[in-house]
């Protein structure tokens, strides 16, 4: 009765391919891109900065990137958070010995980075499927870790084997270092989230974007057709890494400021991206966000309401958000295998029609 | 860019578009095909019969490059093809349907065709992810061609539908119009009839028949159905354990009595 | 014999003796695989799980005891009993039988006929989940677990080698672990009586047809779903020994589940559906890694272990998708 398409005539194929296909959704969205710039910022402080919004907006480009190349081009990876390493330090590397070059060249010059060594693991995919592709990722999540772990050139030889992100600034405003500014952090982010959604939306959309789909679907029937599988997979691998290494890039220098790469970038880091695309759903830009945020919330939520309401120790908090993310992973497989935004999209289906459904 | 257009322009119909010689194709010892040879007119039905197992579907991998024979020849528009890749072949024009059905499972029957429309797009990386400008036009451009071929189809209704979700004969239609969407100079459907009813295999035939009068494209088809077969076919060849037993006009075939004797059973010695 | 070809030889023991340790969990995968096609992850988290419910049981640790004094205030923490080894081991079994129904019964039932990948993932969803609940059970410190499995250097060894490197090089004798002898007996054994219950009994029966064909197996008779429970009964009581062989080696803790990701490689090596090709596999990657440790590791600043068996087995995967006693996979249209 209020969503509705009635009304709202597609008069070319143009208007019919747009990205918000109801004028009222496209109105939803310009709210949100508005709150987004010109409120949030006025009331943003560092702990929700820290807490909330800046992983979430990280972690949505790196889940956007693993979406690209497992939810529409079908090739699972565990290596996400080796990925992700190396943007971060591509980032380390580049911001100390370039210091003058602006921060979101550096951010950016990290994820292409990243997209040669994601090209470099990618190779190996045309042979393998599957199951044997996600076990070969593995080689490179613990190649990689090890590997910035041990060659000290990495971390510019500093004694305690981290890397710490000097301050860089904006437009007057620092983004990264001690002083960072939390409004600045989080426009920053925004806008390269804003941006690189779009770009995924228009790669995901296009004649690229249903090669992936293809290769994905019927690797055969995809190649008869013409598309070439190796070009195909390895630009998903790339344009995948180029995402996820942004991401690191952005988590080390504007989210943590200082990174231990075990810790940050290990194993557990690749499945939590791995469970924002499969709660959220594969194959779809918009999920790659509504996982994020779930993600992102539901720790936070669990820790407020475990330690500060009930006072438990947090360790407990700890391992039941783990036996609920992993029932939930278990849940949305069984009952929704394509995630929040098919619960959403089906949500939009029924209210188009509502009250009357017949 | 898809270049069978030029490749096919030198060639009037009637004349040999493309013909395999002396071919031969094994799996570890088990031969598939043996020495078999025949060739496809401009503009022409050609059906390939035969029992099952008698390699039919191995000949459309081997014509579209999915397998590559031990020994033999394929020659199309007047040159011997070299060893391609099946994608590469997409490029030279020919495209083809598959016995079970291998749609896009996961895309709706409008991206599905579109997909059909690789071949003729070609805009690079950086000009898809800013869409707006020569990405976006192209789209425009062959969204116009594939419309065309839902409407040729009659499949508006479900343009927007996931293919998954449509009946089969529908989707068996889907797949017809994804490998027209290539423009295809030669056009292989792998038993594009099976499992219909008596309707929809008219409406099948009526479609690979108006296919091959209002683009001239040549049509290589498997089908057990003799008498769809000896409707709409120019010219009939018939396999048998991996050998050619006949080759020649359906009245032709129809009369051969080796032909006879491996639908009738005959043993071997 | 030169003491380096001692050292050497020494080297490539251990790595067979860490490779017996691999194959105890690639066999887990290995019978989950070929029962039902599922790429179990959880496998490794399972003996982590299993083992500290042994040790949890054995010292009368009261579950979930640290929710429970959480939530009411209380300070309860143990029984106050130890129980004798194999009581523990068999109230772990019932445990892990237990554990096999609920998996059935509230996951893989409801996953029937979905993609492999899609298995994999609700199996990583398990393994997050088992980790969590085996914590929240028995809380996550490390725990030393003792069943009485013989350890430390066997001096009869040592003495019986001292004497074989040339006269006065020092050499004192090779080191090897009761330990992982212990390991190797129990790995073969466990391999022998498994072949001996697939090969004569009528549920090995069963469990064979399944694995060639679900369908015809349905089509005569066999269960589906009990003969899953079974498979994850018995998957469940492989990862208890694994385990319990690993936890007595290097204690109760979570790098345990991490050790298990190794039997991954292993089984690429392998092949999923080979039980000796698991054994083959693991004592490839044991030795392999052990040898590169030893040769390269020096110079490449050590700790090679973390990567070797997944890159070893990337390289392999390129030659050779299929595995090593795999067939040649012809494709179709």
């Amino acid at each position: 009765m209020f969503y509705r398409q009635a009304g709202d005539f597609k008069k070319s194929y143009r208007e019919d391919i747009q990205t918000f296909a109801l004028r009222q959704d496209r109105r939803a969205y310009y709210v949100l891109m508005a709150i987004a710039f010109l409120v949030v910022p006025f009331f943003i402080n560092d702990y929700w900065a820290s807490a909330v919004l800046l992983p979430f907006l990280i972690l949505s480009i790196a889940a956007l990137g693993l979406n690209i190349l497992t939810g529409y081009c079908g090739q699972v990876s565990l290596g996400t958070g080796g990925f992700m390493a190396v943007g971060a330090y591509a980032c380390y590397k580049i911001m100390t010995s370039f210091p003058d070059l602006n921060i979101m060249i550096v951010v950016l010059l990290a994820g292409l980075v990243t997209a040669l060594v994601g090209l470099v693991f990618g190779i190996p995919s045309l042979r393998i499927k599957g199951f044997y592709l996600a076990v070969a990722t593995l080689a490179a999540q613990f190649f990689l870790v090890w590997l910035f772990n041990k060659v000290p050139w990495f971390y510019n030889y500093s004694a305690s084997g981290q890397i710490n992100a000097p301050a860089r600034s904006m437009f007057g405003f620092n983004i990264t270092g001690a002083e960072a500014h939390a409004p600045a952090r989080y426009l920053f982010c925004l806008a390269l989230v804003v941006l690189l959604a779009w770009a995924a939306r228009n790669l995901t959309r296009g004649r690229m974007g249903r090669s992936w789909m293809a290769i994905r679907d019927m690797d055969i029937a995809a190649e008869i057709i013409g598309v070439d599988p190796l070009k195909t997979k390895l630009s998903a691998f790339a344009i995948s890494s180029f995402y996820i290494g942004v991401a690191g890039a952005l988590f080390f220098s504007v989210y943590l400021g200082a990174v231990e790469v075990g810790e940050v970038f290990g194993i557990n880091q690749s499945f939590l991206v791995l469970f924002m695309i499969i709660i959220g759903g594969l194959g779809s830009i918009m999920g790659s966000f509504i996982g994020a945020a779930f993600l992102i919330l539901v720790p936070v939520l669990l820790k407020n309401v475990m330690v500060n309401g009930f006072g438990w120790p947090t360790d407990i908090a700890a391992h039941i958000e783990f036996i609920l993310i992993g029932g939930l992973i278990m849940l949305f497989l069984i009952v929704e295998p394509h995630g929040l935004a098919q619960l959403w999209r089906i949500a939009k289906e029924k209210l188009l029609l509502w009250p009357f459904p017949h | 860019m898809n270049k069978g257009a030029a490749l096919s322009s030198g060639i009037d119909t009637g004349e040999e578009i493309l013909s395999v010689r002396n071919i031969s194709l094994s799996f570890g010892g088990v031969k598939a095909l043996t020495d078999i040879s025949f060739d496809l007119l401009k503009g022409e039905v050609r059906a390939i019969i035969g029992p099952n197992g008698a390699g039919k579907s191995s000949m459309l991998n081997v014509i579209n490059g999915f397998y590559h024979p031990q020994q033999g020849e394929v020659w199309y528009c007047g040159s011997k093809r070299k060893s391609l890749k099946p994608h590469q072949i997409a490029y030279q024009g020919i495209a083809r349907t598959f016995q079970n059905i291998a749609l896009f499972k996961g895309m709706s029957t409008l991206d599905n065709i579109m997909t059909g429309r690789f071949t003729h797009m070609r805009s690079n990386i950086v000009s898809q992810a800013f869409w707006r400008g020569p990405a976006e036009r192209e789209e425009i451009a062959n969204r116009e061609k594939v419309e065309d071929i839902i409407e040729f189809l009659e499949i508006q209704a479900i343009r927007k539908t996931p293919v998954g979700r449509l009946p089969y004969g529908l989707q068996k239609r889907v797949e017809l119009g994804r490998a027209l969407a290539a423009e295809p100079v030669l056009l292989l459907l792998d038993e594009p009839m099976a499992g219909m009813n008596i309707e929809e295999k008219e409406d099948m035939s009526r479609f690979i028949l108006d296919v091959q009068q209002e683009f001239g494209t040549t049509i290589a088809l498997i089908e057990h159905d003799m008498g769809v077969v000896m409707d709409i076919s120019d010219r009939v060849v018939v396999l048998d354990y991996g050998k050619k037993i006949g080759d020649g006009t359906p009245d032709e075939v129809r009369n051969n009595q080796a032909v006879i004797d491996a639908y009738l059973g005959v043993p071997h010695e | 014999m030169s003491p380096e070809f001692l050292y050497t030889l020494e080297v490539i023991l251990n790595g067979l003796m860490a490779g017996v340790m691999y194959s105890l969990v690639a066999l887990g995968f290995v019978l989950i695989f070929k029962a039902s096609g599922i790429f179990n992850y959880a496998q490794g988290v399972m003996a982590l799980f299993a083992a500290m419910t042994l040790v949890g049981i054995q010292n009368g640790q009261v579950p979930f005891s640290h929710l429970i004094n959480a939530v009411f205030g209380t300070h309860i923490h143990g029984f106050g009993w130890t129980l004798p080894a194999f009581v523990a081991i068999l109230l772990t079994l019932l445990v892990m039988i237990l554990f096999a129904y609920l998996v059935e019964r509230f996951v893989l039932k409801h996953l029937v006929n979905q993609d492999p990948i899609i298995l994999f993932m609700a199996t990583i969803g398990l393994a997050y989940f088992m980790e969590g609940f085996g914590d929240l059970m028995w809380g996550s410190e490390i725990k030393v677990l003792d069943v009485g499995v013989p350890q430390g250097a066997s001096f009869w060894l040592e003495d019986f080698t001292a004497g074989w490197a040339a006269e006065g090089s020092e050499y004192y004798g090779m080191y090897i672990d009761k330990l992982d002898l212990v390991a190797t007996v129990v790995a073969i054994a466990l391999v022998v009586s498994l072949t001996l219950f697939s090969q004569y009994t009528k549920t090995g029966r069963a469990l064979r047809a399944v694995a060639d064909d679900h369908q015809a197996a349905l089509s005569v008779g066999i269960s589906l779903r009990k003969i899953w429970v079974i498979v994850w009964a018995i998957a469940g009581f492989v990862a208890m020994v694994a385990g319990i062989m690993w936890g007595a080696k290097s204690g109760v803790q979570f790098s345990l589940s991490l050790i298990a990701l190794k039997a991954l490689p292993v089984l690429i090596l392998g092949g999923f559906t080979s039980i000796p090709g698991a054994i083959v596999g693991g004592l490839i990657i044991g030795v392999g890694e052990k040898l590169f440790e030893y040769s390269i590791g020096p110079m490449i600043g050590g700790a090679t272990e973390n990567w070797f068996a997944y890159v070893l087995a990337l390289v392999f995967l390129v030659f050779r998708p299929q595995g090593l006693f795999g067939e040649k996979i012809i494709e179709r249209v």
